[in-house]
């Protein structure tokens, strides 16, 4: 499959402990730069825990472990040299709740942005504007700045998300279930976000839902009890999937 | 006919059901009797003692007449200085238990044992701890090494002390609790956004926990302003010509001025006046810090 296409994020047989409980079990494979690569599979199959190994979110949990290697951009994550906090940066990470902090809008946007420097107004000013715009937020929002974001509708809020996320400028967004409390109306636009941000950014969403990473992932993976069944086009994926476990799964035959 | 579940249960339980809730009522009027009876006999008793001039004005006459007004400013500047020194102590301690420590290390588990013990020590034997510590071992330390002569003895800062160590329970508690309220999806967040873990501390979790915050230091301070055993011995005096100047110097408090009224006076009868007075006096101060707790709570639960 697709050994033409840069990647961005490799997995080289990569593990996860939790404790002594084994929850990833040698994960290999390539995410290609620049497209949407969705991870589907049954609730507590692991998707989740790689998403979160890519920019260490794990890390805050006691007593994880790893073992193998996860590279963005040729660089082991897991290396003893790494920053961790830098590593963030490059990784905008949007979660399954949206969770905008109490803050306003404006401040929600700018957090990232102002967390190690002072930016003039001015440059924040256009900073928050292109983000709200991006994330098709703008027009809904921008005589309210000012305001509380705890004021928006849960899908505005999840928008909002994205373009905090986005704010700082990252190569690789992570998407964890980011649709799944939303209404249909406000999956629609966070799906069609995804599929525009795609020419800017590496994606990588994971989701319980088949035809959302049907309708706007380039690449498929499915996961199982901590091991990657399958990983392909996600054309391939759905119409002819090469193992059993992955056609029983998208067929609804379990799980 | 219609019957009622109740009427087709057995007598002798529906005897039991009668009797329980019986008591259980009793036992809730009991408690509301209890309270409006102390507050109201507090009222109708002191209610007429509690004037301007009593509030303003210095004991006269062994304390046989007069206002409160030196215990009055004694028990502020103690519970200032205590909230000065135990709060941000506390708070700290807090950070450390539910932001850095790993849950089940030994250390995190002794500091919670610890606050827990502290908890439950008599106050008493946090006055005996004052003595040695503060005044013996700090102050007589601090005075040979600067060659001062005011910290060895028991003064305004050494009693602040000692009330802040016995009120680091409740403000680790409360504070721990209200950190432990802030989502960890807020948490998360903030740290993917490339905040480090302390900028994530102070913008985002401690913002949040403000309220639980206020409450833990506004409930160390109702429970630090009535606290008398204490400060028996480090610093409270039963009687005295001026407001405290400086930290080092003796001052009056208001529970321990109750105390001398109602025990070293020479005429208890004639002070009785003035005991109910002090008394509806140091309530309202403890009830309006717990309103001022309750107030702010639910303003900022608003925001």
């Amino acid at each position: 499959m697709a050994k033409d296409l840069p990647l961005k994020i490799e997995a080289h047989d990569f593990s996860f402990y939790y404790g002594a409980k084994q929850a990833l079990h040698s994960i290999t494979l390539g995410i290609p730069e620049r497209r949407v690569t969705a991870f589907i599979g049954p609730s507590g199959c692991g998707k989740s825990t790689f998403l979160r190994s890519i920019n260490r979110m794990n890390d805050l949990i006691d007593g994880t472990k790893t073992d193998g290697h996860m590279v963005v951009d040729g660089v082991d994550v897991y290396s003893k040299d790494i920053d961790v906090v830098t590593l963030r940066r490059r990784i905008g990470m949007v979660f399954q709740k949206s969770i905008p902090f109490p803050k306003s809008i404006y401040e929600n946007i700018t957090y990232g942005l102002t967390l190690n420097e002072r930016p003039s107004k001015s440059d924040l000013d256009s900073i928050v504007e292109s983000c709200l715009r991006r994330s098709a937020l703008w027009d809904e929002v921008k005589d309210r700045l000012h305001h509380s974001a705890l004021g928006l509708s849960g899908g505005q809020q999840q928008r909002l998300c994205i373009a905090r996320a986005v704010a700082i400028n990252p190569d690789i967004l992570l998407m964890d279930e980011p649709c799944s409390a939303l209404d249909p109306i406000s999956t629609g636009k966070v799906e069609e976000l995804i599929t525009e941000l795609k020419d800017t950014y590496t994606i990588v969403l994971v989701t319980h839902n088949m035809q959302q990473a049907a309708r706007v992932s380039d690449f498929t993976g499915f996961f199982l009890m901590g091991s990657l069944i399958e990983f392909d086009r996600t054309r391939s994926i759905f119409t002819s999937p090469s193992k059993k476990e992955t056609e029983d799964y998208i067929t609804g035959r379990f799980g | 006919m219609m019957q009622t579940s109740s009427s087709s249960m057995p007598l002798p339980k529906r005897l039991i059901g009668f009797f329980a809730v019986t008591i259980a009522m009793t036992a809730a009027v009991a408690v509301l009797g209890i309270i409006l009876g102390m507050v109201g006999s507090f009222i109708s008793n002191g209610g007429d003692g509690v004037t301007w001039s009593f509030l303003s004005e210095f004991p006269r006459n062994n304390n046989t007449e007069g206002g409160i007004w030196p215990a009055l400013a004694g028990t502020t500047f103690l519970v200032l200085l205590m909230t000065i020194l135990g709060v941000p102590v506390g708070t700290a301690t807090a950070i450390y238990l539910t932001e850095f420590a790993k849950q089940d290390s030994w250390f995190a588990r002794s500091v919670r044992f610890a606050v827990n013990t502290l908890a439950g020590v008599p106050s008493i034997v946090f006055g005996l701890f004052g003595v040695g510590f503060f005044i013996q071992f700090m102050g007589n330390g601090i005075d040979s090494w600067f060659g001062t002569t005011s910290f060895g003895d028991g003064s305004l800062l050494w009693s602040s002390a000692t009330l802040a160590v016995l009120t680091l329970p409740v403000v680790i508690v409360a504070v721990e609790e209200a950190l432990r309220a802030v989502p960890r999806d807020l948490r998360e967040a903030s740290l993917a956004l490339g905040a480090t873990r302390w900028q994530t501390i102070v913008k985002v979790v401690i913002p949040n926990a403000v309220t639980g915050i206020l409450t833990g230091s506004i409930l160390a301070v109702g429970r630090g302003a009535g606290e008398v055993a204490a400060i028996l011995f480090v610093g409270v005096t039963y009687s005295s010509e001026s407001i405290p100047s400086a930290v080092t110097e003796k001052f009056m408090h208001l529970g321990y001025h109750l105390f001398v009224l109602s025990t070293q006076s020479p005429d208890v009868d004639l002070t009785l006046p003035l005991q109910y007075a002090t008394t509806l006096v140091l309530l309202g101060l403890t009830f309006l810090l717990n309103l001022t707790a309750i107030l702010i709570r639910s303003r900022l639960r608003k925001r």
